[in-house]
C-alpha cells in the first residue's frame, strides 16, 4: 500500500499507464517541468521529451494535435492547465472529438483523455475556479469524470486512458492535497460511468460529486450527530454517463433526494440529476427534489469572505438536508 | 508565383500519370456537375461543387502515396478524394446519403468525406478544425519513427481561424511532416480575399512559422503537383511543413444554397472560366502530343459512364435503418 494524496495518485495512474502502453503520450502547458500543480512530475525524466511534451500555449492545438495523433496509433492524454481555459478547445472538443465516431458511421475512433483540474475554494478567482462539466455532460460522445478522492482519481484515469473514446477528466483541485489515501500496490481500474455510496444513509440520499462530496458528508455527520438524521451520500464519479441506477435505487430507499453540486444552480448538472428523479421515482419521493448549488454569479469572485459567500459548504448543505428532513 | 512551362516528364510523371491526372480532373468535374443537377432535381437537399478548383486538388493529392499519407480535406475536396482512390460511386452514396456510404452512412452532410483505409479522415463542416488533427497524424507519425506525411487542405477564409495559425505554429515548433494547402478561391461565401487578410499571398504566413511558403498558380496542375511534389519530399525526409497557396476560382456558388450574382459579376466569372484548368491543362497535353481528339473524347465517355453507373447505383442503393441513428455514439466492441 502507498499513502497517496490526490495529485499524486494522478501522477502515479499516467506514469503506470505510460509504462504499461508505450503508446501513451502526455501532451499540455508546463507538463514537462511538472506542471503548475505538479500532477505531471517526473514524466519528463521516466518517458523522455516525445512521451511528455510541452506544447504551444494554444488549447485548440493541444486538442486537435491530441484528436489527430489519436488517429495515428497514439493514446493521447491532453492536458489543460485549468478548466477555465478549456474554452478556446471547445470547438475541437465537441465539434471534432464527439462527433468523429458518430459522423463517420464508427469507422474513425477518437481515443483521447482530456485532464483539466476544476472547481474553486482556492481563492483562485473568476479564471481559476470554474466548474465545467454540465456544458460537457450534455453532449453525446463525450464521457464526462469528476474525481475528489486518491483512489478515485487512481483508477478512473486509468480507465480513462484505456476507454476508445474521448474522455473529459476533471480533477477537483481543491481536492488534490486534501488527504491522504492507502492506494493499493497492484493495478486497479474503476470502471466508468458507476457511482459510489460514500455514507450508507435511511433519510435522505444526496447526490454529488467534486469536492462538495467532502462537504456533504461532513453535512450529514453534523446532521447524524446533531438531528439524527440519517443522510445517504452517493458519488457520481462519472456525471456522462450517469449510474441513474444507483442514483434510483437509493431514492426508492429513502424518499427524499438532495442534490448537491458546486456549479451555477441554473442548468448546472445536478438539475438533470434532479430531473431524472422527478421522473422515474415520483412515487416514491415524500418531498420536493431539492437542489443546492452556487447562485447564479461567475465562479467565483477571489476576496475570500465573496468566495464563501456564493460556494455551497457543509452549513449550507446542512441546512438543505434539515429543510428537506422536515417534509 | 511558380509556374511550369516543362514538359510532365521533368516533373518525373509518366505519360500515363500525365493522362491519369487529366482523367482525375475530368472526372472530378463530372461528379460535381452531376450533383448540382441532381440536387436540381429535388433528389438531395445540398451540394458543394469543386468545379474550378480540380487542378489544385488533383495536382497535390497526386504527389501523396494513397493509404499510406494522411489525407484532410474540406467541403470542396471532391478532386482530391477522387484521386487518392475513392471512386464516383463513393462520392454519389454520400450524395444520396445511403446505408453503406462509406463517408459517414448518411449521417454527415455530402461532400463531406471519409475513407479509413484510404487514411481519408472524416470532415466536420467548422471551418479550419481539421488543420490540427493533420499535424496530430504527422506528430504521431514522427514520434512513431514513420515516413508518412499529413496533407490538409482548406480555403482562403480558413487561414483567418485560430485553428489555422495554432495548428502552424505547432508543426513549426516540432518540425512535423504536414503539408498545407490553402485552396485560394478568392472568396468565402461572399466575403472577398481582401477582407481575409492585409497580405497579397498569404503563404508569406509561412515564414512566420518558421516553414517554406509557395504560392502556386492554382489553375496549372503541373506547377501545383511540382510544388506538392517537393513539399512531400521535404516532409518525407525530415525537414518538415511546407504551406502551399493555390490560387484558384471556384466557377460555380459556394453551394446549392447560394446566389454568387449577390457578390461577384458576371465578367469575373467569365474570366476565370476562360481560365479552366482542365481546358488548361488538357490544351497543354495536345500541344505536347500526348492527348489527341480520339483520346480525349474517350476519356470523357468513360467519366460520363461512370458518373452515370454510379448516380444508378446510389439512388437505388438502400437508405439507412432509421434505428441506426442512435448507434456509433460511442464504440460498440460490447455489441459485436
Amino acid at each position: 500500500m502507498a499513502e497517496r494524496n490526490m495529485v499524486e495518485a494522478v501522477n502515479d495512474a499516467m506514469l503506470e499507464e505510460m509504462k504499461r502502453d508505450p503508446r501513451v503520450v502526455l501532451l499540455g502547458e508546463d507538463v514537462a517541468g511538472g506542471g503548475v500543480f505538479r500532477a505531471t512530475q517526473g514524466l519528463l525524466e521516466a518517458f523522455g521529451p516525445d512521451r511528455c511534451v510541452d506544447t504551444p500555449l494554444a488549447e485548440s492545438a493541444i486538442i486537435g494535435v491530441a484528436i489527430g495523433a489519436s488517429l495515428n496509433g497514439v493514446v493521447p492524454i491532453a492536458e489543460i492547465q485549468f478548466a477555465d481555459f478549456i474554452h478556446p478547445a471547445m470547438d475541437q472538443i465537441v465539434s471534432e472529438a464527439a462527433r468523429l465516431r458518430y459522423r463517420s458511421n464508427g469507422g474513425w475512433g477518437c481515443p483521447i483523455t482530456v485532464r483539466a483540474p476544476y472547481g474553486s475554494g482556492i481563492h483562485g478567482g473568476p479564471y481559476h475556479s470554474q466548474s465545467i462539466e454540465a456544458i460537457y455532460g450534455h453532449v453525446p460522445g463525450l464521457k464526462v469524470v469528476c474525481v475528489a478522492t486518491p483512489y478515485d482519481a487512481k483508477g478512473l484515469l486509468k480507465s480513462a486512458i484505456r476507454d476508445p473514446d474521448p474522455v473529459i477528466f476533471l480533477e477537483h483541485k481543491r481536492a488534490y492535497r486534501l488527504y491522504r489515501q492507502d492506494l493499493p500496490d497492484d493495478d486497479y481500474i474503476i470502471p466508468i460511468g458507476e457511482a459510489e455510496v460514500k455514507r450508507e444513509g435511511s433519510d435522505i440520499t444526496l447526490i454529488t460529486y467534486g469536492m462538495m462530496m467532502h462537504h456533504s458528508l461532513k453535512a450529514a455527520e453534523t446532521v447524524q450527530e446533531e438531528d439524527s438524521t440519517s443522510v445517504e451520500v452517493i458519488d457520481l464519479r462519472t456525471i456522462s454517463p450517469l449510474d441513474k441506477k444507483t442514483v434510483l435505487k437509493s431514492v426508492e430507499k429513502t424518499g427524499k433526494a438532495l442534490v448537491v453540486y458546486e456549479d451555477n444552480l441554473t442548468g448546472g448538472f445536478g438539475a438533470e440529476v434532479a430531473a431524472i428523479i422527478a421522473e422515474e421515482a415520483f412515487e416514491f419521493l415524500d418531498g420536493p427534489v431539492t437542489r443546492v448549488a452556487s447562485p447564479d454569479v461567475p465562479i467565483s469572485p477571489y476576496a475570500g469572505v465573496l468566495e464563501e459567500y456564493v460556494l455551497p459548504n457543509p452549513e449550507k448543505i446542512a441546512k438543505a438536508i434539515r429543510d428537506l428532513a422536515a417534509y | 508565383m511558380v509556374s511550369v512551362k516543362d514538359l510532365p516528364g521533368m516533373l518525373g510523371l509518366t505519360d500515363i500519370q500525365s493522362l491519369d491526372i487529366y482523367y482525375k480532373m475530368v472526372l472530378s468535374r463530372a461528379a460535381s456537375v452531376r450533383q448540382r443537377i441532381l440536387q436540381r432535381m429535388g433528389k438531395g437537399s445540398i451540394t458543394y461543387s469543386g468545379e474550378g478548383h480540380e487542378a489544385t486538388q488533383v495536382g497535390t493529392a497526386f504527389a501523396l502515396i494513397p493509404g499510406h499519407d494522411w489525407v484532410f480535406t474540406y467541403y470542396r475536396d471532391v478532386g482530391v478524394v477522387l484521386t487518392i482512390g475513392m471512386t464516383a460511386r463513393d462520392v454519389l452514396m454520400a450524395f444520396f446519403a445511403r446505408k453503406d456510404d462509406i463517408s459517414s452512412g448518411g449521417r454527415n452532410m455530402p461532400s463531406h468525406f471519409s475513407h479509413p483505409k484510404l487514411r481519408i479522415v472524416s470532415e466536420g463542416a467548422p471551418v479550419a478544425t481539421q488543420i490540427p488533427h493533420a499535424v496530430g497524424t504527422a506528430f504521431a507519425g514522427k514520434l512513431r519513427g514513420l515516413d508518412e506525411v499529413s496533407m490538409v487542405w482548406f480555403g482562403d477564409g480558413a487561414t483567418s481561424k485560430g485553428d489555422c495559425h495554432e495548428a502552424m505554429n505547432f508543426a513549426g515548433v516540432h518540425k512535423l511532416p504536414v503539408v498545407f494547402v490553402c485552396e485560394h478561391n478568392q472568396y468565402a461565401i461572399s466575403v472577398h480575399w481582401t477582407k481575409q487578410m492585409a497580405v497579397e499571398n498569404v503563404a508569406v504566413r509561412a515564414q512566420g512559422y518558421g516553414f517554406p511558403g509557395v504560392t502556386v498558380d492554382g489553375n496549372d496542375v503541373l506547377a501545383v503537383y511540382r510544388s506538392a511534389k517537393e513539399a512531400v519530399e521535404r516532409a518525407r525526409r525530415g525537414d518538415g511543413p511546407t504551406f502551399i497557396e493555390a490560387k484558384t476560382y471556384r466557377l460555380v456558388p459556394h453551394s446549392s444554397d447560394d446566389d454568387d450574382r449577390r457578390y461577384r459579376s458576371r465578367e469575373e466569372v467569365e474570366e476565370w472560366t476562360e481560365k479552366d484548368p482542365i481546358i488548361r491543362f488538357q490544351t497543354y497535353l495536345e500541344g505536347h502530343g500526348l492527348l489527341d481528339e480520339k483520346t480525349r473524347d474517350e476519356l470523357a465517355k468513360k467519366a460520363a459512364e461512370e458518373v452515370d453507373a454510379a448516380t444508378e447505383y446510389a439512388e437505388n442503393a438502400p437508405l439507412p435503418d432509421p434505428e441506426t441513428a442512435l448507434r456509433h455514439v460511442f464504440a460498440e466492441e460490447e455489441v459485436a
